[in-house]
């Protein structure tokens, strides 16, 4: 895998899209080694920002070259002051930038039939997705949820790529009123699939882990938790996840996720150090 | 040793830019230049290598490894601050044995210049990990990270403590190298920072790190509980500067010879060079990595211009230099000796 850049881009556009922000952005070197499930991490307010963290944000789209040179998107959900400095940005503001970082989805070698699943924002790393998967002949049906019809994200483009597309709202203001988890099964059966790709909030990718485990198919599922450098140096993203040695360990989502496969993470045990972890705390110890 | 001279950043070699000896020392650990990373802020310069070379660095300090396995406190571990953050990971870690095997020896091969944070929770764990790293090949010196539980006393922080803190001290003298280099780590959230780098140092600790974080909390106020799982956390970042510049200030009034690595809230060289005018010989950079991957080295640069900018040809002769007295100005640099009382 490629090392990340840490480089300045530029905006170009922002763009409004149901209650979301589409940034384009110059940045020279990342849309070279970018697949879709990276992630990019931005810095917030200029250099004597009193906002110290870098904000966390899908890889939506890349264009390798054109008149700027490598460019991207991001879709952004205002949530707090990081992400509403982003969305107030103009053209020609400077961005510093650091990725493309994290692990990506796993693509399948055969041809086999997909389903991705998006919550919210969470559909922004699957366009690429599908797109890469349409090119390898694999079948790829879509369902975005999310609660009203507003916070749904690319549903016309993303029509283009898939096979089918579904929509579900919690409020019925489009598509099925539910969860993506409603409709999820009988999709699976209809279009038999191998894999179940999810990008969205926590509680929805577990419910979608577990329809996968239930229908015996493989699960790609991208995590959001808290970081602070999103590098893989200050341990704060972890969750806990079953490792090929069948022991469960407190890992950093930044570098080795935030694509986990769905039956390797302990949906119900985040949030908490579970008493089988590796090093976990013992009687009388810490 | 070979010393390495920096050119101030934004100027060519043509333009006879005066160069700035930046070798420095703490100790007997001697290093080709003053900036470090900080413990917890650089895992064990693998990731940071990919931003720029950590050899260049004066060195790394790891993430403070314990005796045994670690996994580390629930989620969430952190909060942002105003300018800094709270975190509350709990050590999270491999034990010293897959430390050495896996951490040290790539650092090792790498060619960085290695400081090992140590930790424990009581006397005996930081003995054994002295004995550990004894005849380890790759160390250049040990940090210890007192600011850790004593289980065996309620709890209580070593670095709170006096003499808590000179026992860990001492167990960790005893059972290293004579020669090797000591440092150790002190919290500021104690009432006389000085009576405590007093009782360390006669322990037998050839530095003082300083500081560590200080104890915070945020209430989330959407859950209306603590915001993180831990409940207190520790402040880092900008927001902690100047108290970071206090406790330099004060252990280099106390103790004018002990050498001192100075850290809390480093963001720009200029910070650094207030850090080494209060009198810390080195520097280590933590929270602002998390802004900026390659901070250390930039900051390294910063420092050698705005050494260059006040008119300095060493970095060793502006360490302690606001503490001269009156009559000794700038322009004597070379000629006085610096007095420190
Ligand atoms: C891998 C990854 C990919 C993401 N992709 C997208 C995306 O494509 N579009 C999008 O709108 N958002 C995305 N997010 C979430 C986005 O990072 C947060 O919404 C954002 O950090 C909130 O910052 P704020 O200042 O607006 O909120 P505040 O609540 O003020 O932020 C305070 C702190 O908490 C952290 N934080 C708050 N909410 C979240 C969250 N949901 N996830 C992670 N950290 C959080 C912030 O980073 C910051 O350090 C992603 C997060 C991760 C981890
Ligand atoms: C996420 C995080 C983890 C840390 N872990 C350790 C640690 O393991 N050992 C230690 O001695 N200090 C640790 N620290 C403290 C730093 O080394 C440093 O002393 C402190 O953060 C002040 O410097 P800064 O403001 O530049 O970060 C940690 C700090 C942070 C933010
Ligand atoms: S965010 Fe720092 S290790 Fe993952």
């Amino acid at each position: 895998m490629s090392n990340p850049l840490q480089i300045r881009g530029e905006v170009l556009d922002v763009k409004r899209a149901g209650s979301y922000f589409v940034i384009s952005l110059t940045a020279p070197g990342i849309p070279e080694t970018t697949r879709p499930g990276h992630f990019l991490n931005i810095g917030i307010g200029g250099e004597e920002s009193s906002m110290l963290l870098r904000r966390s944000f899908a890889i939506h789209q890349v264009q390798m070259r054109g008149m700027y040179g490598g460019t991207l998107d991001i879709v952004v959900g205002v949530n707090g002051s990081g992400s509403q400095w982003l969305s107030e940005r103009r053209r020609h503001d400077p961005l510093s930038i650091v990725g493309p970082l994290g692990r990506p989805f796993v693509l399948p070698k055969e041809k086999v039939s997909c389903v991705l699943v998006g919550g919210g924002y969470g559909s922004a790393p699957l366009f690429m997705l599908a797109e890469q998967l349409r090119e390898r002949g694999c079948r790829v049906d879509v369902v975005l949820g999310a609660s009203t019809e507003e916070k749904l994200f690319g549903t016309l483009h993303i029509k283009r790529l898939a096979t089918t597309l579904t929509i579900t709202t919690d409020d019925g203001s489009s598509g099925t009123q539910g969860r993506v988890t409603d409709v999820l099964p009988e999709i699976m059966e209809k279009s038999d699939s191998a894999v179940v790709y999810a990008c969205g909030p926590m509680g929805m990718l577990a419910a979608v882990a577990a329809v996968a485990s239930e229908k015996r198919a493989h699960s790609q599922c991208s995590v959001e938790e808290s970081m602070a450098c999103g590098i893989g140096v200050c341990m704060t993203c972890v969750l806990p996840v079953i490792g090929d040695d069948g022991v469960t360990r407190m890992v950093r989502s930044c570098v080795e996720g935030p694509v986990f496969r769905g039956d390797r993470v302990r949906w119900s045990d985040i949030g908490t150090v579970p008493a089988d972890t590796w090093g976990a705390p013992v009687e009388g110890g810490h | 040793m070979t010393r390495a001279v920096f050119s101030p950043a934004g100027q060519s070699a043509a333009e006879s830019s005066p160069e700035v000896d930046m070798s420095t020392s703490l100790g007997s650990l001697e290093l080709p230049a003053p900036v470090l990373t900080a413990s917890g802020c650089a895992a064990a310069g693998r990731e940071l290598d990919q931003f720029f070379d950590i050899t260049e660095l004066g060195g790394i300090v790891t993430k403070s490894v314990m005796l045994q396995p670690r996994s580390g406190r629930a989620t969430p571990r952190m909060a942002e601050t105003p300018s800094g953050m709270l975190n509350s990971i709990g050590l999270q870690g491999p034990g010293i044995d897959q430390f050495i095997e896996k951490d040290l020896a790539w650092l090792e091969q790498r060619g960085a210049r290695t400081i090992v944070s140590i930790a424990g929770s009581n006397v005996d764990e930081y003995s054994k990990l002295a004995q550990k790293l004894r005849n380890v090949p790759g160390i250049a010196g040990i940090e210890v990270n007192i600011s850790c539980p004593n289980v065996e006393n309620r709890g209580l922080v070593f670095a709170c403590h006096p003499d808590s803190a000179s026992s860990v001290i001492q167990a960790v003298r005893r059972f290293s190298d004579p020669k090797m280099p000591i440092l150790a780590k002190l919290s500021p959230d104690v009432t006389d920072i000085a009576e405590i780098a007093h009782s360390v140092v006669r322990a037998g600790a050839t530095g003082i790190s300083v500081m560590n974080t200080t104890l915070g909390m945020v209430i989330n106020t959407d859950t209306m509980r603590p915001a993180l799982a831990g409940v207190t956390g520790g402040l880092s970042g900008p927001a902690i500067r100047p108290i970071a510049v206090r406790c330099v200030w004060q252990i280099r009034k106390a103790l004018p010879d002990i050498p001192i690595l100075g850290m809390g809230g480093i963001r720009t060289g200029q910070d650094a060079f207030q850090f080494i005018l209060a009198g810390a010989s080195a520097v280590s950079v933590g929270t602002v990595v998390f802004n900026d991957p390659s901070a250390p080295i930039r900051i390294q640069h910063e420092l050698a211009q705005q050494l260059a900018d006040h008119g300095f040809s060493r970095l060793s002769d502006a360490v302690s230099y606001a503490h001269r007295s009156a009559d000794v100005e700038i322009l004597d640099v070379d000629e006085v000796e610096i007095e420190v009382e």
